[in-house]
């Protein structure tokens, strides 16, 4: 009578994420964006190892920063240590 | 000292992230940069076990994840056991040969309510069964993603929703549990301290707690702009602050052996570079209220923890 109930093997076992967050772009919630200077940048990578957005990006040669996710945290200006990115109003 | 383990970063830096954009934590968040660095530091398949917590919730709102690697959330209180778990499955599926690695590395992320609190009796278990994984406790001394909580690693004289700085009492009135000395009571075989800005340091010490045998335990300080109150680009800042100060020494205990690294150990070599404890606590809003004359006391008494904390490392680490 009526719909079978589902027994509980047959339930998925829990709430399964099945989109990659890249989906979802995080960079209008930025107020100021990183501007690199290429000149000055000396390629130590360190803005790559702080940014906690995964938003500056090493192709080998340089460093680019991924404007669909960076927040405009920052950090990536402050920890440069040759003052290659300035942080500008959007 | 064993050979030191090197990271190429403009070779790491070309892979795929292993923790993808697109998250939702605070801009400025430090648990991402710990998450992110402990997953550049491994080079086996890795499992991640996540406690309930900002990292959690923020990089995992359905229908999306950040993670490029096998992810699990199970409850808040038993992301320890949730990793026996996954150790204990691995083990049998093995034995059955149905298992295709021929290791895995198995990585918790907790916050300090999941850790100090609410998952400390899974997580003394856990070590107490010798289980195969690495737990990282990233530390923002409260439970934030609620709001800003006082949890067991909470500091004295801080600020917190439920430690309200004010005419009845200036902040938190209880110390810092210890909780890293707790895990080395266990006398696991790995257990050290890290923070995110000294990332070298950080990722040799997950790769180690990696390859030892039975449980590693790594305490990351986890400076949260929103809930200590500074700017978001003053992260990084602030961790080489409570390292500077001896508020948070870098220490690791190995097979049974203590050792200061990085810059703390630099400080114990030239006492001269430590800085008073005011140094780190005056950049945080949380701390605002104990510069009013009547709170200067509390910073002498957390100056005084810290000096008593530190002079014990500096014995056991056979440096006094
Ligand atoms: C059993 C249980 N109690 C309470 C909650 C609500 N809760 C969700 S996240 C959270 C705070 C987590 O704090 P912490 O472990 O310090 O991690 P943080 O959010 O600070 O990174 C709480 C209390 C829950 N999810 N489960
Ligand atoms: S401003 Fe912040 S989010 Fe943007 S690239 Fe710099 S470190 Fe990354
Ligand atoms: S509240 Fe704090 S810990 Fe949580 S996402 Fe924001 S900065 Fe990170």
């Amino acid at each position: 009578m009526g719909e079978t109930l589902r027994s509980w093997k047959e339930l998925p076992l829990s709430a399964l994420p099945f989109k990659l967050s890249t989906e979802f772009k995080t960079g209008d919630w930025r107020t100021f964006r990183p501007v690199v200077d290429q000149e000055k940048c000396t390629r130590c990578l360190l803005c790559w190892v702080y940014c906690p957005d995964m938003s500056i990006v090493w192709d080998g040669q340089r460093i680019s920063v991924n404007y669909d996710y960076c927040k405009g945290c920052g950090i990536c200006a402050r920890e440069c240590p040759v003052k290659a990115i300035e942080m500008v109003k959007e | 000292m064993s050979g030191k383990i090197v990271f190429n970063i403009r070779e790491l830096a070309k892979r795929p992230p292993k923790l993808l954009p697109g998250h939702r934590l605070c801009a400025g968040c430090a648990a991402p940069i710990i998450a992110k660095l402990a997953l550049l530091a491994t080079d086996r398949p890795t499992i991640v076990v996540n406690a309930t917590g900002c990292l959690e919730v923020a990089t995992t709102i359905f229908p999306y994840t950040s993670w490029n690697v096998p992810w699990i959330h199970n409850a808040f209180e038993n992301a320890a056991s949730t990793a026996s778990g996954i150790e204990a499955v691995i083990k049998a599926l093995k034995k059955k040969g149905k298992y295709k690695y021929e290791n895995v590395d198995i990585i918790v992320f907790a916050g300090d309510g999941g850790t100090y609190d609410i998952g400390l009796q899974s997580l003394s278990g856990a070590l107490e069964r010798g289980h195969d994984f690495l737990y990282i406790l990233y530390d923002n001394e409260a439970y934030m993603n609620t709001g800003i909580q006082r949890s067991g690693g909470t500091p004295l004289g801080a600020w917190t929703t439920t430690s309200p700085a004010g005419r009845v009492i200036p902040g938190k009135t209880q110390h810092k549990k210890p909780i890293a000395d707790i895990a080395v009571a266990h006398r696991i075989p790995y257990v050290a301290t890290a923070t995110p800005a000294h990332w070298m340091d950080f990722m040799r010490k997950v790769r180690k707690g990696l390859d030892v045998n039975g449980p590693a335990f790594i305490h990351a300080l986890s400076p949260c702009d929103r809930g200590w109150r500074f700017d978001t680009s003053e992260t990084i800042e602030v961790c080489k602050l409570a390292v500077d100060t001896c508020y948070f020494p870098l220490w690791e205990f190995e097979n049974g052996e203590w050792r200061l690294t990085d810059r703390s150990l630099a400080i114990a070599r030239n006492p001269r570079l430590k800085k008073p404890v005011e140094e780190f606590l005056k950049v945080q809003g949380r701390f605002k209220h104990l510069f009013k004359p009547e709170n200067r006391h509390l910073i002498e008494e957390i100056q005084r923890h810290v000096d008593a904390i530190w002079e014990d490392l500096l014995e056991r680490t056979g440096i006094k």
